[in-house]
Order: C-alpha cells, then sequence, then structure tokens
C-alpha cells in the first residue's frame, strides 16, 4: 500500500501545480472535461429523473390504490406507465451507471481521465434536452406518449397521438448519447489502462462495463432505427408495420426486442460488477472465480442476442422457434447462477461486517436472485402464456431492475461516496434508508406475483374488485418506498457538507487503485500513471 | 500512457463508430431479412406475394382441407366473402374460386388484399398462380366483384397439417396511394403490388 | 368524478366491500382443461425447483453472514478459486433445466395442435371490444363490457363481476375442441381466458390459431392482455361452456333472432320514428357506444378526440354526418359502426349528436336515410 500512496499523493502536487483545481461558477459545469465532474452531473442527473419517474409511479399507484377510476383518465394513465418506463430506463438507471463509470473506471484502471473528455461533455449535455423534450410532450394536447415504453407498433403509429415525433427526437438524443459514452468507455478501457494492469487484473466493475459499452454500441442503433421506422410510419407513409402495404406489425416486436433484451442486460452487467466490487471488501477475501465471472459475463452478453423472442411467445410463432428461445433463456440461467454462487462463494468463510454498501448488496443478491427465479419461470414458453403481460412480469422486471440495478446503484454510491467526498456519510441515517427501502420494496413488489398469477393484466388503470385487496397494500409499499428515497438525498447532502473525515482507504478491506488515491479523490488523480504490481 | 495518443485513439473511435453505423443499417437490414425468414419459416403465415409455377403432380393419397376468411379491415365498408367457406383438396392439385367484394360506401375505393395462412408453417407450401392480392384493386362506389384465386398445395407439406386456414383481410389504400395512381386505377390500368 | 380526498375516505370501505367480491385466488389457476392442468403443473414444478435452489443458495450464504463474522472474531480464509466447484455448479443448473425442458417441450407440442377440431370460431378484437364469429353457423356479433360508467366512477356500488362482465359472452360446447382463429382490426390486442391456459395475440393482417377442449359447463372470464390503448382495461372477454346438446339449441336460437332482427329492420325503414323517441333511445345508444371517445358531455379529449358539441360535422352536412358514422373514418380511432350498430341505434344516435349540448340542428334521421350510406345507392 505505502509505495502506490506516495505515488497517488504525488500526482496530486503534480496535477495541482498545473490546474489549481476546478475552475469556479458555473462555467465549470457546462465546460467540463473532467471525468470526476461529469460523473458527478450524471449521478445527480440520473437522481433527478429518479424522483420524477418516482412521482409518476406513484401517481399509477394512487390510481391503483382502489378499484374504479378516482384520480386520473385511462388517456393519462397510460402516458404515466409509458414516460415512467422510459424515464428509468433511459434517465434513471442508465445515466446511474454511466456516472459511476465516468467517476470510477479511471480511478479503477489508473488513468488521468476518460479518453475523449469533450465527447465526455456532450454526452452528458445533450441528455437533459432529450428529457425536457420527453417530459414537455406531457403538456401538450393531446399528452404525452400513451403507448407503453415499448412502443408497440400500430399503437405507437397509425394510432398515436400527435407528440410521437417529441417521442422519436428524445430517444434519439438518449441513443447518441448512451452511444458516445459507451465508444468513451471502450476507448478509455483499451488505451488508457495503467502499465501492468492487464485485462485479467481489471477490477470486475471495469470487466462488466466494457461488457456493457459493447452491447450499449450493438443495440442503440437498432433501437434509433426501430424508432426512425416508427416516425416515417406516422408521418411519411412507409409501411414498414403497416399489414396494408406489405408490412407486419410483429417485425417491430422483433427490432425492438432484438434491442430491448440486450438492454435488460445493460442495465444489470454493471450491477454485477459493482456488487461483485463491494462483496469481497467486506467480506475481506478475494472474490471467488475472477475469471469465472468475466466469462459469465460475457456468455451473457452474447446469450442476449438470441433470446428476444421470449418477450413474444403469444405474438404466434411456429413452434420451432417457440422451442429455440424457450431453451436459450433457459440456458441465461447457467452463467447468471454462476455469478450469484460466486458471490456466495467469497462472503464463505470471510470475516463479514455489514457496512451499509454490504447491506445494500446482500439485498442485491437475494433479491435479484428471486427476479431471476421468475425469469426463469417466464422462460418456460407454455406457463409464459399465463404469465404473459400480468403483475407476474411487472413484478419479475421490478425484482430485476428496482432491487436489482437500483439497489446496486445505491450500494455503489455508498460504497464510493465517501471516497468522493472525503466524508462518511450520516451511518444511522443510511441503515434507516437500508431497512425502509428493503421492507418497502417487497411490500411494493412481492404481493405483484399473486396479482399476476391470480390474472391482473399489467397497464391497466382499474381492475376488477378482488385485486383490491393486494393493490391497496402494494400502492401503500410504493408510497412508502418513494418517501424512503427522500432519505437518501439527505444522506448524501449532508455527507457533501460535511461529516467525519475518512481515510484513503476508507473501508478496511478495501483493495484497488480507486482506495490508493486520497479521500476526497483530487481533481485530477493518476497524472503519472501507477505501477500496478 | 503512450496508449493514449489521439492517434491510437482516433483508430478505436472510428471503428466504433463504423459499427455504430453497420448497427443501424442492421437494424434496418433486419425488415428484409425478416421477410427471408418468414418465407423459409413460414412465421406469422405471411405466404409469399408472387405467382407461383404449376405443379404437376397430384398426390391423391391424402386430402386436406382448407379453409377461407375474408375479413375487411376496420371500418371499411365493403362486403367481402368467398364462394365457399371450406374446400377439400389433394397435394398439388390446382383449384380456383372467387372471392365476392362489394363496394358499398359512396366513394371509389382501392383495396389491397393481406393474405395470411394459418398454421403459419403452410404458408410457404400454399402456392398461388393468380391472386387479387398480388394487386391494387380498385372499386367504384356501389360496384360489385368476382376476384380470382388459383392456388394448390404443395405436396411438400408436411402430414401433420390437415386443415390450411387462409385468410384475407381487406385494407383501404385510397388515401396511401397519390392521387394519379388513383386515377389510372380507375383508367384500367393494373398496377402490382408494393 | 369523486373528488380526491373522498377516494381516500373510500379507502377505508375499500377493505369491507370487498368481502362480497370472489376471495383472490394466490397461485395460479389449474384451469379447466387437459392443457391448463398441464401448464399449471409445469408451474408448480418449476417453482418447486426454484424455491429448492433458493432454500440453498440463501441457506449458505444465511449462514455464512451468521457464523462468519468478523465480530465472532474469525479470521477470513485465503481460497477463491475452484475449477472443480465452477464446473460443478455450471452442470448441475444445466441437468436441471433439460429435466425441465422435456415437460414443457411436451406441452408446447400438444398447446399448438390445432388439427381436427370440432367447432371454429373466428375472435376478432377491436378498440375496446371483441367480436366472435362462428365459422360453420350464420352466427356473428361483438362483446361488450357491461359494467357501467357509473360504477367505474365510484358513483354506483361496484357488481360482483365488475370490469369483468360482458353483454355477449362468447358460447361454446364442452368436450369438444374449439379452435379460435384470432385477429385485429386495428392495433394489437389478446385474448386472454386463464382457465384454458390460452393468450393469443390478434394481429391486424394477420390470423393466430388457438384451440382448447373444455371439461366442465360454466363461465369463464378473462381479459385483453396486450396495451391496446385508452380502454384497455376495459375490455373483458367472457365465455360460457354448455353441454353441447344445450349449445346447439342455442346456437340455433341465436342465428333465429339474428334473422329476425333482420327482418325488424327491413320493416323499420317504413316507419318513421318520433324525434324525442329517436332522442331517447339516442342517449343510451350514444352513452354505450360514443361516450368511450367522444364523452357524455360531447366534448372528446382535446387532441386525442375531437369534440362533438358544436363540430363541424354534427351540425354541418346530415350526408357527411352518417358517412362517418356508418363507414368510420380510416386511419383513425373513428370506426365504422354500420357493422356493429342496427339502424335504430344508428338513426338514434346521429339525431342525438345533432340536437344535444347545444347543437340544435332539429334534424330527426330516419333509418331509412341511415340505409342509403350503407348500401352505397
Amino acid at each position: 500500500m505505502s509505495t502506490t500512496e506516495n505515488n497517488a499523493v504525488d500526482s496530486n502536487h503534480h496535477a495541482d501545480d498545473h490546474h489549481h483545481g476546478a475552475p469556479k461558477g458555473i462555467k465549470r459545469w457546462f465546460l467540463t472535461t473532467n471525468h470526476k465532474d461529469i460523473g458527478s452531473m450524471y449521478l445527480i442527473f440520473s437522481l433527478v429523473m429518479f424522483f420524477i419517474g418516482g412521482a409518476m409511479a406513484m401517481v399509477i399507484r394512487a390510481e391503483l390504490f382502489q378499484p374504479g377510476l378516482q384520480i386520473v383518465e385511462p388517456d393519462f394513465f397510460n402516458q404515466m406507465t409509458t414516460v415512467h418506463g422510459l424515464i428509468m430506463v433511459f434517465g434513471a438507471v442508465m445515466p446511474a451507471f454511466v456516472g459511476l463509470a465516468n467517476w470510477m473506471v479511471p480511478m479503477m484502471i489508473g488513468a488521468p481521465d476518460m479518453a475523449l473528455p469533450r465527447m465526455n461533455n456532450w454526452s452528458f449535455w445533450i441528455l437533459p434536452f432529450a428529457f425536457l423534450i420527453l417530459l414537455s410532450s406531457l403538456f401538450m394536447e393531446g399528452g404525452g406518449p400513451n403507448f407503453g415504453w415499448t412502443f408497440y407498433a400500430p399503437l405507437s403509429t397509425t394510432f398515436s397521438n400527435d407528440s410521437t415525433a417529441f417521442f422519436v427526437f428524445s430517444v434519439h438524443i438518449m441513443g447518441i448519447s448512451s452511444i458516445m459514452g459507451a465508444i468513451n468507455v471502450i476507448v478509455t478501457i483499451v488505451n488508457l489502462r495503467a502499465p501492468g494492469m492487464t485485462y485479467m487484473k481489471m477490477p470486475l466493475f471495469v470487466w462488466t462495463w466494457l461488457i456493457t459499452a459493447f452491447l450499449l454500441i450493438a443495440v442503440m442503433p437498432v433501437l434509433a432505427g426501430a424508432v426512425t421506422m416508427v416516425l416515417t410510419d406516422k408521418y411519411f407513409a412507409t409501411s414498414f408495420f403497416d399489414a396494408a402495404g406489405g408490412g407486419d406489425p410483429v417485425m417491430f416486436q422483433h427490432i425492438f426486442w432484438f434491442f430491448g433484451h440486450p438492454e435488460v442486460y445493460i442495465m444489470i452487467l454493471p450491477a454485477f460488477g459493482i456488487v461483485s466490487q463491494i462483496v469481497p471488501t467486506f467480506s475481506r477475501k478475494k472474490l471467488f472465480g475472477y475469471s469465472s465471472m468475466v466469462y459469465a459475463t460475457a456468455s451473457i452478453a452474447l446469450l442476449s442476442f438470441v433470446v428476444w423472442a421470449h418477450h413474444m411467445f403469444t405474438t404466434g410463432m411456429p413452434l420451432a422457434g417457440e422451442l429455440f428461445f424457450m431453451y436459450c433463456t433457459m440456458l441465461i440461467s447457467v452463467p447468471t447462477g454462476v455469478k450469484v454462487f460466486n458471490w456466495v462463494a467469497t462472503m464463505w468463510r470471510g470475516a463479514l461486517t455489514f457496512e451499509v454498501p454490504m447491506m445494500f448488496s446482500i439485498a442485491f443478491i437475494v433479491l435479484f436472485t428471486i427476479g431471476g427465479f421468475s425469469g426463469l419461470m417466464l422462460a418456460i414458453t407454455p406457463v409464459d402464456f399465463q404469465y404473459h403481460d400480468t403483475y407476474f412480469v411487472v413484478a419479475h422486471f421490478h425484482y430485476v431492475l428496482v432491487t436489482g440495478a437500483i439497489f446496486s446503484i445505491m450500494a455503489g454510491a455508498y460504497y464510493w461516496l465517501p471516497k468522493w467526498t472525503g466524508h462518511m456519510f450520516d451511518i444511522g441515517l443510511a441503515k434507516a434508508h437500508f431497512w425502509l427501502s428493503l421492507i418497502s420494496v417487497n411490500v411494493l413488489f412481492f404481493p405483484m406475483h399473486f396479482v399476476g398469477l391470480a390474472g391482473m393484466p399489467r397497464r391497466i388503470p382499474d381492475y376488477a374488485t378482488q385485486f383490491a385487496d393486494f393493490n391497496a397494500i402494494i400502492s401503500i409499499g410504493g408510497f412508502a418506498f418513494g418517501l424512503s428515497q427522500i432519505l437518501f438525498v439527505v444522506v448524501v447532502y449532508k455527507c457533501i457538507k460535511g461529516g467525519d473525515k475518512v481515510s484513503d482507504q476508507v473501508w478496511e478491506g478495501a483493495e484497488g487503485l480507486e482506495w490508493e488515491v486520497a479521500s476526497p479523490a483530487p481533481y485530477h488523480t493518476f497524472s503519472t500513471p501507477p505501477e500496478i504490481k | 500512457m503512450e496508449n493514449n495518443s489521439p492517434k491510437n485513439n482516433n483508430k478505436i473511435v472510428k471503428k466504433l463508430v463504423l459499427t455504430v453505423a453497420l448497427m443501424f443499417g442492421f437494424g434496418f437490414a433486419l425488415v428484409p431479412l425478416y421477410d427471408v425468414f418468414c418465407d423459409i419459416t413460414g412465421l406469422n403465415g405471411k405466404t409469399s406475394n408472387t405467382a407461383a409455377v404449376t405443379s404437376d403432380f397430384v398426390d391423391t393419397s391424402r386430402t386436406i382441407t382448407v379453409e377461407f376468411i375474408a375479413r375487411t379491415q376496420g371500418s371499411l365498408p365493403w362486403d367481402f366473402r368467398p364462394e365457399v367457406k371450406r374446400i377439400e383438396v389433394h397435394p398439388g392439385e390446382m383449384h380456383e374460386l372467387n372471392f365476392i367484394v362489394k363496394n358499398k360506401s359512396v366513394n371509389d375505393m382501392v383495396v389491397q388484399a393481406v393474405p395470411s395462412v394459418s398454421p403459419g408453417i403452410a404458408a410457404a407450401y400454399f402456392n398461388k398462380i393468380e391472386c387479387f392480392c398480388f394487386n391494387r384493386q380498385p372499386l367504384e362506389k356501389g360496384e360489385t366483384a368476382d376476384l380470382g384465386l388459383q392456388f394448390y398445395i404443395d405436396n411438400a407439406l408436411p402430414e401433420e397439417y390437415k386443415i390450411v386456414t387462409l385468410s384475407y383481410t381487406l385494407f383501404d389504400i385510397s388515401e396511401k396511394i397519390e392521387h394519379d395512381e388513383f386515377e389510372q386505377l380507375f383508367a384500367g390500368d393494373t398496377l402490382s403490388a408494393p | 368524478m369523486t373528488a380526491k380526498q373522498s377516494s381516500w375516505l373510500l379507502s377505508a370501505a375499500v377493505f369491507a366491500n370487498n368481502a362480497v367480491a370472489e376471495e383472490m385466488p394466490l397461485n395460479l389457476t389449474k384451469g379447466v382443461t387437459e392443457i391448463s392442468r398441464n401448464v399449471y403443473d409445469l408451474h408448480m414444478i418449476i417453482f418447486y425447483i426454484c424455491c429448492v435452489i433458493g432454500a440453498v443458495v440463501f441457506g449458505i450464504m444465511f449462514w455464512s453472514m451468521l457464523y462468519h463474522r468478523k465480530s465472532k472474531g474469525v479470521a477470513p480464509a485465503n481460497f477463491h478459486e475452484s475449477t472443480k466447484v465452477e464446473i460443478l455448479w455450471t452442470a448441475i443448473p444445466f441437468v436441471i433445466l433439460i429435466a425441465m425442458a422435456f415437460p414443457a417441450t411436451k406441452t408446447l407440442i400438444a398447446m399448438e395442435d390445432t388439427s381436427k377440431a370440432d367447432l371454429t370460431v373466428q375472435v376478432t378484437g377491436s378498440q375496446w371490444k371483441w367480436h366472435y364469429k362462428y365459422f360453420d353457423h350464420e352466427l356473428e356479433y361483438y362483446s361488450l363490457l357491461a359494467t357501467t360508467k357509473d360504477e367505474i366512477y365510484d358513483k354506483r356500488e361496484k357488481s360482483v363481476n365488475y370490469l369483468l362482465e360482458v353483454d355477449r359472452p362468447l358460447v361454446i360446447p364442452t368436450g369438444q375442441k374449439v379452435r379460435f382463429l384470432i385477429t385485429s382490426d386495428d392495433v394489437i390486442h389478446s385474448w386472454w381466458v386463464p382457465e384454458f391456459a390460452i393468450k393469443k395475440d390478434a394481429n391486424p393482417g394477420f390470423i393466430n390459431e388457438a384451440w382448447t377442449r373444455v371439461d366442465v359447463p360454466g363461465i369463464y372470464r378473462g381479459q385483453c392482455a396486450e396495451l391496446c390503448g385508452k380502454d384497455h382495461g376495459f375490455m373483458p372477454v367472457v365465455v360460457i361452456a354448455k353441454e353441447p346438446a344445450e349449445f346447439d339449441k342455442w346456437v340455433s336460437e341465436q342465428v333465429e333472432i339474428a334473422k329476425k332482427a333482420k327482418e325488424e329492420e327491413q320493416k323499420l325503414l317504413a316507419m318513421n320514428m318520433s324525434f324525442d323517441e329517436l332522442m331517447a333511445h339516442g342517449e343510451k345508444a350514444y352513452n354505450a357506444n360514443c361516450a368511450a371517445c367522444h364523452q357524455p358531455n360531447g366534448q372528446g379529449i382535446p387532441g386525442v378526440f375531437p369534440a362533438l358539441k358544436g363540430s363541424a360535422i354534427a351540425i354541418g352536412d346530415l350526408g357527411a354526418h352518417i358517412d362517418i358514422v356508418v363507414n368510420g373514418k380510416p386511419g383513425t380511432a373513428m370506426q365504422g359502426y354500420g357493422k356493429q350498430l342496427g339502424l335504430k341505434d344508428l338513426a338514434a344516435i346521429i339525431t342525438y349528436e345533432r340536437n344535444a349540448w347545444g347543437n340544435s340542428t332539429g334534424d330527426a334521421v330516419q333509418a331509412a336515410e341511415v340505409i342509403k350510406y350503407m348500401s352505397g345507392q
């Protein structure tokens, strides 16, 4: 430790000589090319989006609190479910991971910054405009997008409202931003690793992000193609998805899910990376099966390209197609299982402590696995006919995305927050945030399994009376989960403002380059590359 | 750090941008690929929209029931029905039948018939020598017409398929096509389907 | 709409209210067909497998969390790799999956075998209702939600089958193989009856097949399962399964009724209904068929569904008005109602639209005028 610590300190002084720290004022944020500034902006942006998307979820849950229509009309309800989905996927989860990558990837591989700092600035700053466009469409006459975040044609083409063009443009901008971010991550990891940092020495978070970035490059353009076709079908009389002109509405679903399934892994692979950083730290033991983790991640990524049609079993595929996609989907559970087993084996015979990041990680492992189980159930085609488009599916993907992706982001935020700010966060409040989130999220999503099995379809504003009790419970869980997240903001705010000073290593068992620089991490790190032994 | 020369970065960036462009193209390439895929697997019961050649062998050992469904899409105010609801055919045997259609609206209209076969696999074995679905069909207001279909079921149709359903859906395309084209159709020229 | 506060006050009453409603099952339905029971069994097998795997994995993890704590003074072990273990826990799940794939494949093959059907029904979805047509009988009809607006907006107590009731259910015979040919008139819908384990998308322009053989007579309820626009939550599926003899009787009755209705309409052509009669009947028919989009007050939803109050169509040329109601407007959500409503309803609706909410054309539209636009003469 001691040698590299000197090194880091040296590089600080070195940096200060040239730059004298961060520039001041609002200009700093508009023009910054510093990976830490941009990382912070991404994280704050995603937090804001998390609350906006969350507010929409609250509207949805309030309407579903009891049967009958009380608060919103069905058309607005559909706009809420649509925009909630879009914001959470493209505005909250993805930018949060990009923010974490911006902050941590250069520090983990001993690079001074991202490889393409100016592009980094652009890829962030176009994002707020994308969401301004999307959100403003809600206030237009006729309302915003109301066809579900999956925008199936012809509901999104012939039968959609006039704001569809705004939806399309905002998705285009989100896509461009993601692609630029992904290019940056790849170039950084390929070119800027410190001497001696071979691929198989890279921390797992870096590995999972490298693979995620390739997925992004592969599928975001396909999404761009899909929305472009929707645009031309609606406004320029093409017939990609219109049977009258020789097109096929089911083809839309094939193209969409060719993007959509890898997208699911885009939102979960970095989560695997974060958890793989945290679990060893608090087990005080090296990650079990590092190389198998890397291979498992890669094989999940590859398999994600051949399972897309499991979202479409009910569209009427030939038997051979249904069987192929069923088998491939079941196969994905093998590498995913390997990851879970590896985490458990890492904890096995470690010396465990349960700091807040570890609590979130353990919750992640358990609850993500539950989401994985329901995923396996959904893979079985004959039974999927029963589960498809019910609350069982809603429960499944919220377990994977909320207690999966979002819990891992929370874990990562608590894990690295002291490194970012130089202060320990308010542990009591953070623990309260964890326990309240954990309990409420399960009150929110677990009963959805039962409601789905009992036959409640998703995306409906009103439901039969037998679902009433469970929906009331779900809504209460939803409000509690939403309120609990305010605690997170308080913890983060307090931690930025002050708190106990932390050491450079912060956590007792933490290993890796990011723990060898000073806390808070100086504005410029690793201006001279560290030596990796 | 010698890796971080702009030259090195540019090389990778170029490759990645190229990949992005290719994948964007691939998104669109999925459209024709999907059609090819459908032709091979019969996904979604799309039948070929070009004329097949006649068959020279009739397999009298098997009988297949072919059912016909005729629908009009949405609010299209046309009558549309097959002469017969179902017929029994031998594979390879040529059959002809008419669909009777009437434009009940107060306007001249042009429609496109979209075929769909179920089970989807059978679509690949449903050979049409002549079909009104190959062309756009103009009909003046109040006019009635017989639309002809000439087809045979391929000998290679797997044994397990005993019933094949052919559905035609008429779509109103009067407002989707150019005005000149519309006029031409009524002037007597037949245009082939897109 | 009820005020916000009252809805919150009502919440306490919700729990009490539900005592009358059917108890919600906590598991997937076993259903009433052989297929649905196979599906249920598959569901339970995979569920138990997940439970066992979960118990083992979480068991080991919790053991570790309890006994391998730093606070217990344990020193961390040093191992971090074992190819043997890795191979083992790749292979075991693989074997489990293969074991699972067998019954799943078998059931799937059975589900897709639509041959040798005794009865064929064409099912067509449209925004937001189902249409059933018996392939071999002169019988077809629309099936609409029977729940009233008042129940939905909490102005009246909700009935037992709230949102799961229709005016004309589909009727099928028990013990016979019934084949469904499913398609759509506009967007994608999905026809779902949990008790039959059938869920098939209705794709515009394409047909999909599904089949069932119901063992037990009864009423089976389902819903549209694919987001299809505003009233996606309001297009239930209700199927009544009857003994074959009863079914045959029902069909011949219905065919007879349909024939009579047609004759009635012919008679109607010669008659004139009074303005008041038309208005009274028109209000009812309008609220049942048109108010979902154009709203009971005729003001529509700005930007989505046009207002009729004071609109150029409703107070303008009568012919154009009849044409749009009867034949619809292509490329929009406005369907042609000539296909689904009788002449009396159409005449009354058009009269109502031309004279309600301050529209005051004074026109009384008669069936004879409407039919002109249906036959194109």
